[in-house]
């Protein structure tokens, strides 16, 4: 199994995704630079993190124009996995392969650290190992993680299933008070409408156990290698 | 022509000796970018004329260092064919000015110090000092400084994982902002600065030359006054996905066998970098600035030679390689260009618009820059007890909550949460420790890193300060489990042409030099900041060490959090209670007379070396140095973050001193109680001095009668930033 990893200039978890991808997965990676134009034969296309072009203009923005996106948005239409991890879900929602967009901390600063974000959708690809509801501690770092959707959308989104974590307490709860950067109903992460688009702010490649005590990523990794088997 | 003018000379901060030295050697009036050039390489941030008779006095070798001061930063071998590579540097001046991008340059800056050696940043650490929390810049410094460091590490992706925070009225007028990187390289791998080979070409990297940051480093080494601001121009600008492009185009090229020689172009950018290379090689150097790539039209010579424009590298190359290197730089759409070549002259020439804009010979710039021993006189305070009766009529619960929930010793998550401290996922032990710890990628070998220093210290007693500044950065690192191997220091201070100030630059190395030698700590870089005043007032001393150490085996190591209940605590080191210069006395009671702590560097290195076995056989998981605010504070900070509490018992009478003393050398743990017996022996065969001081319990904090439920000290503990900011 193999995997295309996105590399644009300013990337900088290319490295991290890569080595949880091998380590946990088992799954080879493609390092892709941003200039090529096809992907190649692989299992599942990863847009990492990062600073895409420096978030220049708006986090996202130029990378989602680079020369490989037309490919990686050609075959992720036709059904190809691909997951977008904090830049990486900036960039998919400025392609349009995702619903909404992510704005500025309400915070108004960056913020890092380790939160708990609940399992909502577990029939995914990448969270079928995951029981519904239940609570994980994943890392996030970012400045514009806000999600942030129109009324319309949110209900698209809410009605097709495609909330696929949300931030919460430690027991689960997903009261406001628990949403670390402001975004709309705590929406961590979702899922395009046909299951195969996941974009997601917090980092699950921070958590295999490559920072210590943290694992609840692998669970993570491990569902994609079931799933692409 | 520009004519050379007496004012025009003292503008360029050098003095009338300096300039009649000039006017000998070059047998002729230099030509006003020769006056630039030479008032660049020869201001102190430069030349270090003021420290320099000081400095050469450090230890700088032990059996790890493979590089010691001199070039862009320092290496050690952490063994397995890894170095570590790191330095620490002040962007001082540039903050106060405009704290956002300040700050950011600043850590740009060291960046590119180690990963021009050939490394790969692994981690990033800062020390911070503001004024008074009451100032009305404080708040606006803060936040800018904070969200500048962030700006850069996190765009570059590279861990920001430790360093301090702290506020003092004496930089009310003058932050301090050190910021320090590490990295590592393989040890056949190391890239050096000195040139080789006349005909080489000599290339230019990186981003295009602009008009920002001219004389940033004649700025940094003068006095502020109340105009300081109108200096704004002279701060450079930072772009960190420039420089990120920059670092995978360097280690790309780095890969291949092209590099000779490479050195970024930082303080007085384009020029010291060409006169350090050329002049280690001992060749000449000649450019043609027309082939420097300009940001602006029309820069003159002068403008191109003094930028500190960001994000640019200076590189030495056959000829018959530039095609390779070039290869590299165009994929990462940077800037490449041949601007000039080695000569055998010993000179370094400029061409610009076809004409001859400076002609100087190196060894006048580098062996011919001033070198002063300024006068110095190490004053240190007198001794002075504080009595009973001036002690706080309040229990040691109560006096907690004030301290731990005070600027210096609250929470400094405000401040780390901003900053990426988990990216490359190989930050194993993250902020809020004594040292952070950083895995090798690849490896389970782990490197230990912490920056410190104790200003209070300095200021009452020079030369102890300057012992307890490095003692105590080995003692950080010690407590993690990790062999302390080396240190950078930066040393800012004020004005060193006031007797006074010398003197605590003098004593502080003095001090610094005892540790380093019983510690077996050397210094492997560094950088002076002074002049660090405002209108005659200048900052407390301030030497912050940065020190590095190795865990060979990353399944064991310590940290200072309590894990289990019904551990018992052991505080190693023997405790008088000495109260002058503590946070304590200096916070709560305002008295700032007497004599800091003295380190016993043999006990120092007992106690530490006693610690690191009792980690390293596992008998210890939990060991937390105890520094500022005492014994309770360190116990505090151990029980937040897992919810375990702790009670201890003290002799009444005196438990003032003994809970909020700050006598050095001194560890806390806390063990299984079936070790107990097993590290009772180990302590008293290596006659280290130890009290058993209570146990842990469950989120209770208990000192003799009085308790408080963890919870509420959290709360105080961790919102302090919050509250401040918010008001």
């Amino acid at each position: 199994m193999k995997a295309a990893i996105i590399v644009f200039p300013g990337s900088n978890c290319d490295r991290d995704i890569a080595v949880s991808l091998k380590k946990i997965s088992e799954i080879e990676p493609l390092m892709i630079w941003h200039k090529e134009t096809s992907i190649p034969d692989c299992d599942i296309v990863v847009v990492p993190g990062g600073f895409s072009f420096g978030d220049y203009l708006r986090c996202g923005s130029m990378a989602a124009n680079s020369p490989i996106m037309l490919d990686v948005i050609n075959k992720a239409k036709k059904g190809m996995p691909t997951i977008g991890i904090c830049n990486g879900f900036q960039i998919l929602t400025e392609t349009g392969l995702l619903p909404g967009t992510l704005i500025k901390n309400d915070c108004l600063s960056f913020l890092c650290k380790t939160v708990s974000i609940k399992v909502e959708n577990s029939n995914t690809k990448f969270s079928n190992l995951y029981s519904k509801s239940e609570v994980i501690d994943i890392p996030i770092a970012h400045n514009e993680g806000n999600f942030f959707a129109d009324d319309d959308t949110l209900n698209k989104i809410k009605d097709n299933d495609q909330i696929v974590f949300k931030y919460c307490n430690n027991s689960g709860k997903t009261e406001k008070e628990f949403n670390p950067n402001g975004s709309i109903e705590n929406i961590a992460g979702i899922i395009n409408k046909d299951g195969n688009v996941l974009g997601m702010m917090p980092h699950p490649e921070r958590a295999t156990c490559q920072l210590s005590q943290l694992n609840d990523g692998e669970k993570f990794f491990n569902s994609i290698a079931e799933s692409i088997l | 022509m520009t004519l050379i003018t007496e004012d025009l000379v003292e503008e360029h901060g050098i003095n009338k000796e300096e300039y009649s030295f000039i006017l000998k050697s070059l047998k002729r009036e230099p030509s006003i970018t020769e006056l630039g050039i030479f008032s660049a390489m020869w201001s102190e941030h430069c030349s270090y004329k003021s420290s320099k008779f000081w400095l050469k006095q450090l230890p700088t070798e032990n059996n790890n260092v493979i590089q010691g001061p001199g070039e862009n930063a320092g290496v050690i071998d952490i063994g397995d064919g890894y170095a570590a590579i790191f330095k620490m540097e002040s962007h001082n001046h540039p903050s106060f000015i405009e704290p956002y991008q300040g700050a950011a340059t600043g850590v740009g800056g060291i960046l590119r110090d180690v990963f021009t050696m050939g490394a790969r940043p692994v981690a990033l650490l800062n020390s911070l000092r503001f004024g008074d929390t009451s100032h009305e810049k404080t708040k606006h410094l803060l936040t800018g400084v904070v969200s500048g460091i962030g700006g850069y590490g996190n765009c570059m992706g590279i861990p920001t994982v430790g360093g301090e925070v702290e506020f003092n009225s004496s930089y009310n007028d003058n932050i301090l902002v050190n910021a320090m990187c590490v990295g590592i390289a393989k040890t056949d791998k190391i890239f050096y600065s000195k040139a080789s080979g006349v005909g080489n070409s000599v290339v230019y990297v990186g981003s295009k030359t602009g008009r920002d940051g001219i004389h940033g480093a004649t700025m940094a080494s003068a006095e502020f006054d109340e105009n300081s601001e109108e200096k704004r121009p002279t701060v450079q600008v930072g772009d960190p996905f420039s420089e990120k492009l920059l670092l995978e185009a360097c280690l790309e090229l780095m890969k291949m066998d092209v590099i000779i020689a490479i050195q970024d172009m930082g303080a007085a950018g384009l020029t010291s970098s060409a006169v350090e290379m050329a002049g280690k090689g001992e060749l000449g150097i000649e450019l043609d600035l027309d082939k420097v790539p300009c940001r602006e039209k029309n820069m003159s010579a002068y403008e191109i030679m003094l930028s500190e424009s960001q994000e640019r590298m200076l590189m030495i190359i056959e000829p018959k390689k530039e095609h390779i290197a070039k290869e590299v730089f165009d994929k990462w759409e940077l800037d490449f260009s041949v601007i000039g070549k080695l000569t055998n002259t010993n000179k370094m020439v400029i061409n610009h618009e076809r004409m001859k804009k400076a002609e100087i010979v190196l060894d006048i710039l580098e062996k011919g820059a001033p070198s002063y021993k300024r006068p110095y006189s190490i004053n240190k305070y007198s001794e002075e007890k504080i009595n009973n009766e001036k002690l706080i009529d309040k229990d040691p619960i109560s006096i907690l909550k004030d301290l731990i929930g005070s600027p210096n010793l609250c929470s400094r998550k405000w401040v780390w949460e901003q900053y990426d401290h988990m990216v490359m996922t190989d930050t194993i032990l993250i902020p809020g420790g004594d040292s952070a710890i950083i895995r090798v990628h690849g490896t389970n070998k782990g490197l230990s890193i912490t920056s410190d220093s104790t200003p209070r210290y300095c200021l009452s007693d020079p030369i102890e300060g300057g012992k307890q500044a490095v003692a105590e950065a080995w003692r950080n690192l010690i407590a993690v489990g990790s062999r302390p191997i080396a240190i950078t220091d930066c040393m800012n201070f004020g004005n060193p042409e006031k007797e006074e100030i010398m003197g605590q630059f003098a004593g502080v190395v003095k001090g610094m030099i005892m540790s380093c030698n019983e510690l077996d700590f050397p210094v492997v870089s560094g950088n002076v900041s002074l002049y660090n005043e405002t209108n005659g007032k200048g900052i407390n001393p301030t030497p912050v060490i940065g020190g590095v150490g190795v865990i060979n085996n990353l399944d064991i190591f310590a940290d200072h959090n309590f894990k289990r209940k019904d551990d018992i605590i052991i505080i190693i080191g023997k405790t008088d209670g000495h109260l002058s210069q503590s946070i304590y006395a200096t916070e709560l009671l305002n008295i700032n007379t007497g004599l800091p702590p003295k380190v016993n560097l043999a006990e120092e290195k007992k106690n530490g070396l006693t610690i690191k076995s009792l980690i390293e056989s596992s008998l210890v998981d939990t060991s937390h140095d105890v520094s500022d605010g005492g014994i309770l504070i360190a116990l505090t900070e151990m029980a937040i973050k897992n919810n375990i509490g702790f009670e201890i018992e003290t002799d009444k009478s005196n438990s003032h001193r003994f809970l909020f003393g700050e006598d050095q050398g001194r560890y806390i743990v806390s063990i299984k109680e079936k070790n107990l017996i097993k590290v009772k022996k180990i302590l008293e065969e290596n006659n280290v001095i130890y009290t058993i001081a209570g146990v842990t319990i469950d989120k209770i904090i208990k000192v003799n009668e009085e308790k408080i439920h963890i919870d509420m000290i959290k709360e105080i503990y961790e919102n302090w930033f919050t509250r401040y900011l918010s008001e």
